[in-house]
C-alpha cells in the first residue's frame, strides 16, 4: 500500500464512525417500559416494591404454585432443585446447596421467584405472594418461626447464613502464580496408573440416537378414523402445551416426570400409568372408574382443584373452551 | 512404495472390529481381486443427483447423521433446563456448525420475532434508550470469532473419570464467528455514568438469566450479536440477538438479550451466587471467576473417536483454548505423561478463540495414555486434575480445565480414565 493510501484510509476510519452526540438511533425509553422491566432486585433492597407475605399464606401459594417441583416441604421432587435443607454440609463430600444452606443473600430468592419462577408461568406472581413464597422457603430452612411476616420494610434487616461464605477470585494468585513456565517434557513422573475408569462408572449415553425420528413417521398414519383432528386446533394445542410441559411428557419415549407421561391419555383409564405415584384423590376416582374421555379431561383441566380436590397438580387450568378444545385435540393426535 | 508397506502394515494388524474389518477385508481384496467400486460403473456415475432446491436449506448428508448434539439425561430434571453437547470427537478445524454447537437452556429456546425484539438501556445513563432490530443492523459493526464454554464443560468429572467421550467429558463448548455492535458503542450511545461500574444484563426468555459484568469488560470487547457463522443465529443460540463475552463463561453470553442496566453495584443474581461459584474442600466458595482457564483435549482419537485402521500412520488431534489470550503451545503425552512432545498448530493460535492441534505420528499398536497440556500466552500452563484438586477439592464443579487421559488400548478403543 502507498504511503498516500495509509494515510487515506487512516483519515477515513477516524473521520467515521466517532460523532459527539452518538449516531442518534433507538428512541427514548419512556417510564412505564422501565417500569416493566427493570426488576431486578438488589441485596440492600434496591428494587423491592411494597408488600408483605407471612409463612402460613406462603405455604398455600407455595403448594399450590412449587410444590409440584419442589416438594411439600421445599425438598425437591425428582432431580427439580431442594430449596430447603444442607445446613452445615457445605465442607462435606456431598454438599446440599439450597437457598438455606447456599444462597448468600435473600434478595436473590426474591429476586428469582419474581422474575423467573413458577417454572412455565413465569411473571404471573403479585409481589405478596413473592414475599408469602420467600418467607415460606426461610421457614423450610428453620431460618425464621411460623409467625414471621417478610416485607419489603424488613427484608433489608434479615442476613442469610453463608452469607460471608464466598471470597473473590484469586486465581492468579494461588494458580496462575504456580502452574506457569517451562513445563516438563521427559521423565515426568516414573509410572503412570489407571486410577480410575468411566466404563466402571457406566453413566454415558448411548449412541442410539437417530432412531427416534424414524420410528415415528412408520406409525403415524394410523390416527383415528372418526373425525379427522382439525390441524389448526392441534397446532394450537400443542402451544398451550407448554405450559404442561414442565411436569408432563408425551410422544415416543415420553417418560414420566413430576407428572404421569401423556402419551394415549385420551380415552385412557385414570391413573394407569405405570410406575407413576398417584395421589391418593385420584387413585380413588380411578378406582370408581374415570376415564379420561372428551368431557372430564375438559372438565379436569377447566379446574383441577374443584374437579379433584387434594390433586398433585398444581397447574391452575384453563379459562377458554377453546383452549380446552385445543388442548385435549393435541393431547389425542399424538401417537402412542 | 510407501503406501504399500503402510498397506502391508495394516493388513497385518489385528484389528477386526465393525467397519475396520469390512474396510480391511475390502482393501485386503484389492491386492488380488480388482475392486469393483472402481471396475464397475456405479449408480451415482451412470445416473443422476439430486437438482438444485432439493434442500433449500441444507442438511449434513445422512450419512453423517450421528454427529450430533446428545443430552446427558440424568444430568436435569427436564431438557427445558438442561444442556447438551457439541460432538466435538466428529469435528475438525475450528468454526463449530450453528446447528451442532451445544445449547443450554433456563427456560427453553424461545421463538422471538426480529418485529417483537426490543433491547433496554437504563440505569446510570443520560438518555434510557430502546433500539429496535433495525436500529441494531445500523450501527457499525465488528466480525470477531469467539468460544463460548460453559463454566460446567468437564465438571461431571472432578471427582473421577464418569462420562465415556469428549462430547461428554468437553463438549459444552462452541466456537463461532460473531458479527455484532460493541456493547461500549450502545452504552456510548445512551450516555453512560462513568461512575457505573457495573452493567447487569438480561434475556426475554422466562428465566431471564441475569448477570452482572464488570463496566471495564463491557466497554473492551463485548459484542451485541446478531449473526454467527455468516447467518443469523439459530434460535437455540438466542435468534435474533445474544450477547458475546469473550474469554468469560458461557452463562454470561445472554441469549435473546433484552436489557443492558448501568449499575454501581452487581445485583447478586441467582446465577451469580447459588450456580457458578466454586465451591472449595473447607465449605467457602470462590466467586466472579468469569474468566476461562486455558484447556484443551484430544477430540481423536478418542472414546467415541477409536482408532480403525491399525498401526502405522496416525493424527493424533483436538482443541486447545484460553479465556486470557492466545494458545501459544500445545503438547501431546502418549504414556500418561512421562513424556511429552510439542504438537503442530493448525494456525497461530487466536485470543479467545479454539486453537486446532495435531500431532502427525506413528502408532506401535500398543496402548497409550494420551494427554494434552495447553499453554497460553499469559505463560499459564494447563493444570493436572491432581493440581486442580489441590487447590480446590472435589465439590468445584465448574471451571474443570484439568489434563484429560484416554486410554487407547492394543486394539484401538479409548476410555476416559484418571491415571496417578
Amino acid at each position: 500500500m502507498s504511503k498516500f493510501l495509509k494515510i487515506a484510509a487512516g483519515l477515513a476510519f477516524l473521520a467515521s464512525p466517532v460523532m459527539a452526540d452518538g449516531f442518534g438511533l433507538g428512541r427514548p425509553a419512556l417510564p412505564e417500559e422501565i417500569a416493566a422491566w427493570d426488576l431486578d432486585v438488589s441485596p440492600d433492597g434496591t428494587g423491592l416494591p411494597q408488600g408483605q407475605g407471612d409463612v402460613l399464606t406462603g405455604e398455600e401459594v407455595f403448594a399450590d404454585k412449587c410444590a409440584a417441583c419442589h416438594g411439600d416441604f421445599a425438598e425437591g421432587v425428582d432431580n427439580w432443585p431442594k430449596l430447603a435443607g444442607g445446613a452445615g454440609t457445605l465442607a462435606d463430600q456431598d454438599p446440599l446447596k439450597t437457598v438455606g444452606s447456599y444462597w448468600p443473600y435473600l434478595s436473590t430468592t426474591w429476586d428469582y421467584v419474581n422474575r423467573s419462577m413458577p417454572f412455565g408461568n413465569a411473571q404471573s406472581l403479585t409481589p405478596d405472594e413473592v414475599y408469602a413464597i420467600v418467607a415460606y422457603i426461610l421457614y423450610s430452612n428453620d431460618l425464621v418461626d411460623d409467625d414471621f411476616i417478610l416485607s419489603d420494610d424488613t427484608f433489608a434487616a434479615f442476613e442469610m447464613p453463608n452469607q460471608d461464605g464466598f471470597f473473590l477470585d484469586d486465581r492468579l494468585e494461588t494458580e496462575h502464580a504456580i502452574w506457569r513456565g517451562a513445563p516438563c517434557m521427559e521423565d515426568c513422573k516414573p509410572q503412570v496408573q489407571v486410577t480410575m475408569r468411566a466404563r466402571v462408572l457406566d453413566v454415558t449415553p448411548t449412541q442410539a440416537g437417530a432412531d427416534a425420528d424414524t420410528a415415528d413417521t412408520s406409525e403415524a398414519p394410523a390416527a383415528a378414523d372418526t373425525s379427522a383432528p382439525d390441524p389448526a386446533l392441534v397446532a394450537a394445542g400443542e402451544k398451550l402445551f407448554k405450559k404442561c410441559k414442565a411436569c408432563h411428557q408425551i410422544g415416543a419415549g415420553a417418560k414420566n416426570r413430576s407428572g404421569p407421561q401423556l402419551t394415549g391419555i385420551v380415552g385412557r383409564a385414570a391413573g394407569s400409568v405405570d410406575g407413576f405415584k398417584y395421589s391418593k384423590p385420584l387413585q380413588a376416582m380411578a378406582a370408581e372408574g374415570l376415564i379420561w374421555d372428551q368431557t372430564a379431561l375438559s372438565a379436569f383441566l377447566h379446574k383441577p382443584k374443584s374437579f379433584m380436590k387434594g390433586t398433585k397438580m398444581s397447574f391452575s387450568g384453563l379459562k377458554d373452551q377453546e383452549d380446552l378444545d385445543a388442548i385435549i385435540a393435541y393431547l389425542a393426535s399424538v401417537p402412542n | 512404495m510407501t503406501a504399500r508397506t503402510s498397506r502391508r502394515a495394516f493388513l497385518k494388524s489385528s484389528i477386526a472390529a465393525g467397519a475396520a474389518g469390512a474396510a480391511a477385508a475390502a482393501s485386503g481384496a484389492a491386492g488380488a481381486t480388482p475392486d469393483p467400486l472402481i471396475t464397475q460403473v456405479q449408480p451415482w456415475a451412470s445416473g443422476l443427483g439430486d437438482g438444485v432446491d432439493a434442500t433449500p436449506y441444507g442438511l449434513p448428508i445422512e450419512h453423517e447423521g450421528d454427529v450430533i448434539r446428545r443430552n446427558v439425561e440424568w444430568l436435569t430434571a427436564d431438557t427445558i433446563s438442561s444442556i447438551n453437547f457439541t460432538p466435538i470427537h466428529a469435528l475438525d478445524g475450528t468454526i463449530t456448525p450453528q446447528g451442532c454447537a451445544f445449547e443450554r437452556h433456563h427456560s427453553g429456546a424461545i421463538d422471538l420475532r426480529k418485529e417483537d425484539y426490543r433491547l433496554m438501556i437504563n440505569g446510570l445513563v443520560d438518555r434510557p434508550l430502546v433500539f429496535s432490530y433495525a436500529d441494531l443492523e445500523r450501527f457499525p459493526r465488528e466480525n470477531h470469532v469467539y468460544f463460548c464454554e460453559c463454566a460446567a464443560n468437564t465438571g461431571m468429572e472432578w471427582a473421577g473419570a464418569q462420562l465415556n467421550g469428549a462430547q461428554f467429558t468437553h463438549g459444552m463448548i462452541h466456537n463461532m464467528e460473531y458479527t455484532g455492535v460493541p456493547l461500549r458503542t450502545l452504552l456510548e450511545e445512551a450516555g453512560f455514568d462513568p461512575t457505573g461500574k457495573w452493567v447487569f444484563v438480561e434475556g426475554a426468555d422466562a428465566s431471564s438469566n441475569g448477570r452482572s459484568i464488570p463496566m471495564e469488560k463491557a466497554l473492551d470487547d463485548v459484542l451485541v450479536a446478531f449473526k454467527a457463522n455468516g447467518e443469523a443465529l439459530r434460535k437455540e443460540h438466542g435468534y435474533p440477538v445474544r450477547l458475546v463475552v469473550p474469554g468469560w463463561e458461557g452463562n454470561l453470553w445472554v441469549k435473546w438479550l433484552r436489557r443492558i442496566e448501568v449499575m454501581n453495584a452487581p445485583v447478586e443474581s441467582r446465577e451469580e451466587t447459588s450456580k457458578y461459584t466454586d465451591t472449595f474442600a473447607d465449605g467457602s466458595s470462590r466467586k466472579w471467576t468469569w474468566e476461562m482457564d486455558a484447556k484443551s483435549v484430544v477430540t481423536s482419537p478418542s472414546p467415541q473417536a477409536p482408532i480403525t485402521h491399525g498401526k502405522g500412520p496416525l493424527v493424533i488431534t483436538g482443541l486447545a483454548w484460553s479465556g486470557r489470550g492466545a494458545i501459544t503451545r500445545v503438547d501431546v503425552s502418549k504414556d500418561g505423561g512421562k513424556t511429552w512432545e510439542t504438537a503442530r498448530l493448525a494456525k497461530p493460535g487466536e485470543r479467545m478463540a479454539l486453537t486446532r492441534f495435531y500431532l502427525d505420528t506413528t502408532w506401535s499398536g500398543q496402548e497409550m495414555f494420551l494427554q494434552s497440556r495447553a499453554m497460553d500466552e499469559t505463560g499459564y500452563v494447563q493444570p493436572t486434575k491432581a493440581q486442580l484438586r489441590a487447590v480446590r477439592g472435589l465439590n468445584s464443579i465448574y471451571h474443570n480445565n484439568c489434563i484429560q487421559t484416554w486410554w487407547v488400548r492394543a486394539n484401538g478403543e479409548a476410555e476416559n480414565v484418571e491415571v496417578s
